[in-house]
């Protein structure tokens, strides 16, 4: 049997199949990941190419001519002509690979400070997690919001603009790495003292082949879950602080951003350009939510 | 039980300490205060005799000690971006924030409560199904977009409430209320219901969840058995066991509202903190965000601790066993 052939044959694969929330999450989720990822080959527009921009083509709602040019655009243009569909998939690539990056940054330095307080133990360990429980004690969005202040402080002001997306990844994924840790600590703790690491340290295996090769992949499974949720908060974090517009400029708009901008446009009528900006992020924020609730009930064994 | 208390008192003020480390890094070590609070053209003499006058050459230790004495004062100095004692622009604007938090807070509980008790006993009705449904969006939507949506809903298409602001003030003693005037109260709503979601949810949740744990235990189906109303069942039995943890929780989210009104505020041009403290954050203004920071940190560990006290006045199982851990 090849490899994708037991893939399929999984648990993890059976329950997938048997749960048409997942079908349908993993469904939307991917293609919203594909559109974004491509949007530079596959949106209709240009929009941040000021050369392309019809200045007459803007406010024109959705599905109708515009009333100077005739042209139509399927989810209208802001009011600088920016066709909506193309600010949507460019925005989205951005809150994605915002919202992946937080993560992945969250990921590694919860799993490196889990790791260091679950083996040594000790001092080390009360200090980390007594940080760890003062700073869950906290919202995410005020640490973020925080860090970020900070941020700006420390950077001079002529670097703000271009270093915004990599302090709003660091702010956001400073902001989640409680989680992370305290799986992998409680994990790692367990699996210490159990015979055969024993046994692996009694041979004078070298501590971190220890943790890579029997600890990582016992924690494995969680890990991934919280990766998964964290995915949709960082995601929604990256959407609140580009709305209160402390997040990434507006010469480079998030999804957040662009229902920022839309908000303006709300009491002259113009309701597309916030709405259709909207239900992308909440589509995206829902499906990858509804995903890592599933994997987490697909993962956990007491539910089998 | 005063051993108890002493400890947990001494976990607040060592946890106040940290965070009054981290507000006076950012006074001392983020950009130069001398340069922030002088113009460009003052001298070098100038320069040195604030810097002398401002405590900045003396130890590191002496200068944090100075600095936690002010705090303790209310002394946060004065606002760069509006030249304004921080503690003055905050009090100015702590009652507004104050009666959004509170209003959310008792709209969520007694929503939040009276829902989850609805959907606990008819748990299989097409209402409760539908509540639960609504309940998972709710749970999804980030707090800006219900914001919008509400303004959209209520202020733009039936233009029945207002969008922005407090409407009229009354002011009393330093209190300005919005409670007594027919616009501030009509302003009240839509905030007050954007930052209530989530934690409406929330409760609603927890309740339900508890309630029907509770309905199973042996004591319910006792007191059925000696043939008392439902009424009585549900609510003098089953509820008054369900609220214990529920005002737990609830307490602790009286924090997190505070701090997500900095959201709800934005939206709806709210003249709260949590607006100026992102102001601060946009323009650098570190006496504000310090002083922000050691305000909402004071609060969460004020209500952290009252919680805990209340918790064990509340539920006697746990003194019980620690005096049985004593013996």
């Amino acid at each position: 049997m090849n490899r994708l052939a037991r893939a399929w044959d999984s648990d993890l694969a059976y329950s997938f199949r048997h749960s048409p929330v997942a079908v349908v999450a993993a469904a939307v989720s991917l293609t919203i990941i594909l559109a974004a990822v491509l949007s530079p080959w596959i949106a209709p527009h240009n929009p941040f190419n000021p050369a392309t921009l019809v200045l007459m083509d803007g406010f024109t709602p959705p599905m109708e001519p515009n009333a100077f040019t005739g042209n139509v655009y399927l989810l209208g243009t802001d009011n600088q002509g920016r066709d909506i569909l193309s600010t949507i998939l460019y925005g989205a690539r951005l809150s994605l690979f915002v919202g992946f990056s937080a993560v992945l940054f969250s990921m590694v330095l919860g799993i490196t400070l889990g790791l260091i307080a679950g083996w040594r133990g000790g001092w080390v360990d009360s200090l980390l997690m007594r940080i760890a429980d003062v700073q869950l004690s906290f919202p995410s969005i005020l640490i973020a919001l925080l860090i970020f202040g900070i941020a700006r402080g420390v950077i001079p002001p002529a670097y703000r603009e271009t270093m915004a997306v990599w302090v709003l990844i660091v702010a956001i994924g400073l902001s989640e790495w409680v989680q992370f840790a305290r799986v992998v600590r409680g994990a790692a703790m367990v699996e210490k003292s159990k015979e055969y690491v024993q046994a692996a340290r009694v041979i004078g295996v070298h501590p971190a082949r220890i943790v890579a090769t029997h600890i990582l992949p016992n924690v494995m499974g969680p890990v991934l879950v919280i990766a998964t949720i964290g995915l949709a908060l960082a995601i929604i974090a990256e959407a609140t602080l580009s709305f209160l517009g402390v997040g990434v400029p507006p010469t480079q708009p998030s999804l957040g951003t662009l229902i920022r901008i839309g908000q303006g446009f709300l009491f002259s009528g113009e309701w597309w350009i916030i709405l259709f900006p909207s239900i992308a992020l909440l589509a995206l924020a829902l499906s990858v939510n509804l995903l890592g609730d599933w994997l987490r009930d697909a993962l956990n064994p007491r539910l089998k | 039980m005063i051993a108890y208390i002493l400890r947990r008192i001494a976990q607040s003020v060592l946890v106040m300490l940290v965070v009054a480390l981290v507000s006076f890094s950012l006074f001392r070590f983020v950009g130069d205060p001398v340069a922030t609070m002088m113009g460009q053209e003052a001298s070098q003499a100038d320069r040195v005799a604030l810097r002398e006058r401002l405590g900045l050459n003396d130890p590191v230790v002496v200068q944090f000690a100075v600095f936690i004495g002010r705090a303790a004062t209310g002394d946060f100095g004065i606002s760069y971006r509006l030249q304004q004692p921080v503690m003055e622009l905050i009090l100015s604007r702590l009652p507004a924030t104050l009666e959004l938090a509170l209003i959310s807070g008792v709209l969520a509980f007694v929503l939040g409560v009276s829902l989850g008790v609805y959907t606990a006993l008819n748990r299989r009705g097409w209402l409760s199904a539908a509540i639960m449904s609504t309940s998972l969006i709710g749970v999804s939507l980030p707090t800006f977009l219900i914001g919008v949506l509400l303004i959209w809903v209520f202020a733009v298409e039936l233009q029945w409430l207002p969008s922005f602001g407090r409407g009229e003030v009354v002011t009393i003693g330093f209190w300005r209320t919005g409670l007594l005037t027919e616009s501030g109260r009509a302003s009240l709503v839509l905030p007050s219901i954007t930052l209530g979601l989530y934690q409406m949810t929330l409760i609603m949740r927890l309740v339900r969840a508890e309630m029907l744990e509770v309905l199973r235990t042996d004591y319910i189906k006792f007191a059925r058995a000696r043939g008392l109303p439902n009424r009585a069942v549900h609510f003098g039995h089953a509820l008054k066991n369900t609220m214990v943890p529920v005002i737990t929780i609830t307490g602790l989210q009286l924090g997190s509202i505070i701090a997500f009104a900095i959201i709800t505020e934005t939206v709806f041009q709210w003249p709260g903190v949590g607006a100026l403290f992102i102001n601060s954050v946009q323009f650098v203004d570190i006496p504000v965000m310090a002083a922000y920071l050691m305000l909402i940190a004071l609060i969460f560990v004020v209500i952290n601790l009252v919680v805990d006290l209340l918790y064990y006045a509340v539920d006697p199982r746990l003194r019980v066993d620690r005096a049985n851990a004593r013996h």
